[in-house]
C-alpha cells in the first residue's frame, strides 16, 4: 500500500505537469529559434557534396523579435562568401501563418528589389537548409504528438512527431528529439510521403551564450543524395540592442560595419 | 569634362589608397576576367566579326573608419577590337553615415525604380552596349559623379543626388552594331553635351507593407537625338541630349502568392513641349506593371507590361518629315523572364524576353551560368533581335551573338 502511494505521488507531479506535443513544440520554438530581445551571429556553412567537393557560404545573421516568441521577426543578413554575392544584403521579414516579406540588395548594380516568397521550404542560398529550416515553420501548420521519451546520448529528450494539417506536396511528417531540459531540437528526421526519410537534421554542438544554451554548430543532411550543409556559429551574442531601423532599405543598400562584422 | 571627373576620381581613390592602412578596415578584392561575344552571322559594320573580345582586372578597394567609408572599383582591360588597353573608374566615393543622415560623394552607381530591363523612374546612366554584347550585367550601370544626401526622418527616407556635370548613356557603337540611320550619307557627325548639371529626388516609406516611392528628376535625355544642320541638303548631323525632366512613383509589395511592382512617370520634354520639334522626343507617360512569383522551389517568373504614350501625338506627326519612320502615340512592350536554379543554385539558367507589340520588335537573351568553384564561374549566352529596321531591337536584327563570360574573383 505505502508503495502505491509512494508511486502515486511520483506520479501526481508528473501528470500534472506532463506537456502536450503542442507545448513542447511550443517551447522549442521559443528556445531554439526566439531566445533574446535580438541575436547575431557569424554564421559559416559548409556545403559537402557526395563527391567531398566543398562550397563555402558566409554572412552575418541578425535577428530581432517584435514581441513574444512566436510572435513576428525581422532578419538581416549580409554576405561576405562567396565573391560574387559579397557584400549582398537580405532582409526578411516573418510573419506568424502569413508568407514572408523578403528584399535583396544586389550591390554590382547596387539595386534593391523585393523578391517573391510564397515557397519557405525552397532552399536557403542553395543550402540543404531551406528558408524554414533557418527561421522556422509555423506551428500551426502541423499537428505534434509526443510519440515517446528517449535518451539521445545523455539528453533525455521528448521525440514529436508532427504532421502537416493540409496535404505538402513533399513533406509527410517529421520526429523532433527535443531536449527536456532546454527544450532544444537536438535532431529531427523529415519524411517524405510515402514514409521516407529523406533529411537529418542534427544539433552537434550546444554552448552557453549569455546563459542560453545555444546550437553553434548543426548539420542537414539529405539521405537521398547525400549532400549536406554544416554550420557553424562563429560569434554569438544576445541582445545588442538591435535597432528597428536597421532592417530598412537604408541599411540594406549601406550596411552598418558595426552590426556586420 | 568626363576626362576631368574622370581625373577627379583618380585623385580621390589615390587618396583612399594613401588613407586605406590608417583606417580601422580595409579591404582589397577584385577579379580576372575574360569575355567574348561573337556574332551568330554576318560580320559588324567595322568587318570584324566579334562584338566583344577582352580581357579585365577589377580591383576593390573598401575601407572604413567611424562613421566613414571609402569605396574604390576600377578596372583595367584589353579591347582586342580596336579599343586597345585602356582603363575605367568604375566606382570611387566617399561615405559619412550619421544618425539620421548620410552623404556619399564621388562617382556612384545609382538604380531607382522596379523594372526589369525596363526603366522608368531609373533616370541614371546605362551602358546599353553592355547589355546587348554579352557583359555581366553590372555593367550596364555607369556611375554619376554626383553627391547623394540621404535623410531619414519618421515621415520618409529621402535621397537627393546632385551632380554638377552630366554623363550620358552609352550608345551601342556604331562600329559594332548596325544603327538605323535615316541619313547615313551624312559623315560630318559632332555630339554636343550639356554644360550644366542634374539633379534627383526620391522619397520612399512603407505605405500598410507596401514600398511606394516618388520621384522627381530634372536633366536631359541620357540617349542623344540626332539633329541635321538642313533636312534638304543636310551635311551635319549633332547628337544632343535635349532638356528633360521626369516625375514619377512607384509601388511593390505582396500581391497573391507573389510580387506585384507597379510605376509611371511623366517625361516633361522641357526643351519642346509643344511637340512640334521632331528632333525632340515628345513629352511621354510611361507606365510598368510587373508581377514576380516563384511557382516552386528554385524557379522564379517575372512578367511586365510597359507602355509609353505621347502627349502631343499630331503636334509630332506634323512635324515630321516626310520619309522618317513614324512611331505610333502608344508603344506597349511584354517582357517575361524565367529563372531556374540547379545544383545547390550553383547552376543558373535564365531566359529573358522583351517584345514590342506597337512595332513587332523583340529582344531574346537565354543565358547559362555554372559556378566552377566560390571563386571560378563562367556564363554563355546569347542575344537574338527582330522586327522593323528602325524599331529599338529590331535596328540589331543582323547584330545576334553568343557570348562567354569567365571570371575569377579574388
Amino acid at each position: 500500500m505505502k508503495r502505491w502511494i509512494a508511486l502515486l505521488a511520483a506520479l501526481l507531479p508528473l501528470q500534472v505537469l506532463a506537456l502536450s506535443g503542442e507545448e513542447v513544440m511550443k517551447k522549442s520554438q521559443a528556445a531554439f529559434l526566439y531566445p533574446g530581445k535580438d541575436f547575431k551571429a557569424r554564421v559559416l556553412m559548409k556545403l559537402v557534396g557526395r563527391d567531398g567537393q566543398e562550397r563555402v557560404r558566409e554572412l552575418t545573421m541578425l535577428r530581432k523579435n517584435a514581441g513574444a516568441p512566436g510572435g513576428e521577426q525581422k532578419y538581416f543578413m549580409y554576405f561576405f562568401q562567396p565573391a560574387d554575392v559579397k557584400d549582398m544584403t537580405f532582409m526578411t521579414y516573418k510573419y506568424p501563418a502569413k508568407d514572408d516579406d523578403r528584399w535583396l540588395f544586389v550591390p554590382a548594380l547596387n539595386m534593391v528589389k523585393r523578391i517573391a516568397a510564397q515557397d519557405k521550404r525552397s532552399s536557403f542560398v542553395g543550402s540543404d537548409f531551406t528558408y524554414e529550416d533557418v527561421s522556422g515553420r509555423d506551428l500551426e501548420d502541423d499537428s505534434h504528438a509526443i510519440e515517446r521519451e528517449e535518451k539521445l546520448g545523455t539528453r533525455d529528450c521528448y521525440v514529436v512527431k508532427s504532421t502537416p494539417k493540409v496535404g505538402d506536396a513533399e513533406f509527410g511528417h517529421k520526429l523532433t528529439w527535443v531536449d527536456k531540459a532546454n527544450f532544444l531540437p537536438l535532431k529531427e528526421e523529415q519524411y517524405d510521403k510515402r514514409g521516407a526519410k529523406y533529411k537529418l537534421f542534427t544539433a552537434d554542438e550546444v554552448a552557453d551564450v549569455k546563459g542560453t544554451p545555444t546550437v553553434i554548430r548543426r548539420t542537414m543532411k539529405n539521405l537521398q543524395s547525400g549532400h549536406r550543409t554544416e554550420v557553424t556559429y562563429l560569434k554569438s551574442d544576445y541582445d545588442l540592442g538591435i535597432e528597428d531601423s536597421l532592417f530598412t532599405e537604408r541599411f540594406l543598400r549601406q550596411p552598418p560595419r558595426k552590426w556586420i562584422d | 569634362m568626363d576626362r576631368l571627373n574622370a581625373r577627379r576620381a583618380l585623385a580621390l581613390s589615390a587618396l583612399l589608397l594613401a588613407a586605406a592602412p590608417a583606417a580601422a578596415e580595409s579591404m582589397v578584392s577584385g577579379f580576372l576576367q575574360q569575355n567574348t561575344a561573337f556574332n551568330a552571322s554576318g560580320v559588324n559594320p567595322d568587318g570584324r566579326r566579334y562584338k566583344r573580345l577582352e580581357e579585365r582586372v577589377q580591383l576593390k578597394l573598401d575601407a572604413s573608419a567611424g562613421g566613414w567609408r571609402a569605396h574604390f572599383k576600377g578596372d583595367a582591360f584589353y579591347d582586342h577590337l580596336g579599343r586597345g588597353a585602356a582603363t575605367e573608374v568604375r566606382e570611387a566615393f566617399l561615405d559619412y553615415s550619421g544618425a539620421a543622415f548620410d552623404v556619399r560623394f564621388g562617382r556612384q552607381v545609382i538604380t531607382w525604380g522596379l523594372g526589369d530591363l525596363v526603366f522608368v523612374n531609373d533616370v541614371f546612366p546605362k551602358d546599353h552596349e553592355a547589355l546587348f554584347a554579352g557583359r555581366p550585367l553590372e555593367y550596364l550601370k555607369r556611375g554619376v559623379d554626383a553627391v547623394k544626401f540621404g535623410a531619414y526622418p519618421k515621415l520618409a527616407s529621402f535621397e537627393f543626388v546632385l551632380a554638377r556635370s552630366f554623363r550620358e548613356s552609352r550608345i551601342p557603337d556604331a562600329r559594332r552594331f548596325r544603327h538605323f540611320d535615316p541619313m547615313p550619307a551624312v559623315t560630318d557627325r559632332e555630339t554636343v553635351k550639356p554644360g550644366q548639371g542634374e539633379w534627383a529626388l526620391r522619397a520612399y516609406r512603407d505605405f500598410a507593407g507596401y514600398d511606394a516611392a516618388v520621384y522627381l528628376y530634372r536633366g536631359f535625355q541620357r540617349t542623344p537625338s540626332t539633329r541635321p544642320d538642313d533636312l534638304a541638303a543636310p551635311v551635319r548631323i549633332t547628337f544632343f541630349h535635349p532638356e528633360l525632366s521626369v516625375i514619377g512613383a512607384s509601388l511593390s509589395g505582396r500581391a497573391g502568392s507573389g510580387v506585384l511592382s507597379l510605376e509611371m512617370a511623366y517625361y516633361d520634354s522641357r526643351q519642346d513641349r509643344a511637340g512640334t520639334d521632331f528632333t525632340v522626343p515628345n513629352s511621354q507617360t510611361r507606365l510598368l506593371a510587373g508581377y514576380q512569383l516563384q511557382p516552386w522551389e528554385d524557379f522564379t517568373l517575372n512578367f511586365q507590361y510597359y507602355g509609353e504614350r505621347m502627349h502631343d501625338y499630331a503636334a509630332y506627326r506634323a512635324a515630321l518629315p516626310a520619309g522618317f519612320p513614324e512611331d505610333k502615340r502608344w508603344n506597349h512592350t511584354v517582357t517575361a523572364r524565367a529563372t531556374q536554379f540547379f545544383l545547390h543554385q550553383t547552376l543558373r539558367l535564365s531566359v529573358y524576353a522583351a517584345y514590342n507589340a506597337s512595332n513587332r520588335d523583340y529582344f531574346v537573351n537565354p543565358e547559362l551560368r555554372y559556378s566552377f568553384t566560390d571563386r571560378v564561374w563562367g556564363a554563355v549566352g546569347a542575344n537574338a533581335f527582330g522586327g522593323k529596321p528602325w524599331g529599338q531591337f529590331g535596328q540589331f536584327a543582323r547584330d545576334d551573338n553568343i557570348y562567354l563570360q569567365l571570371r575569377y574573383e579574388f
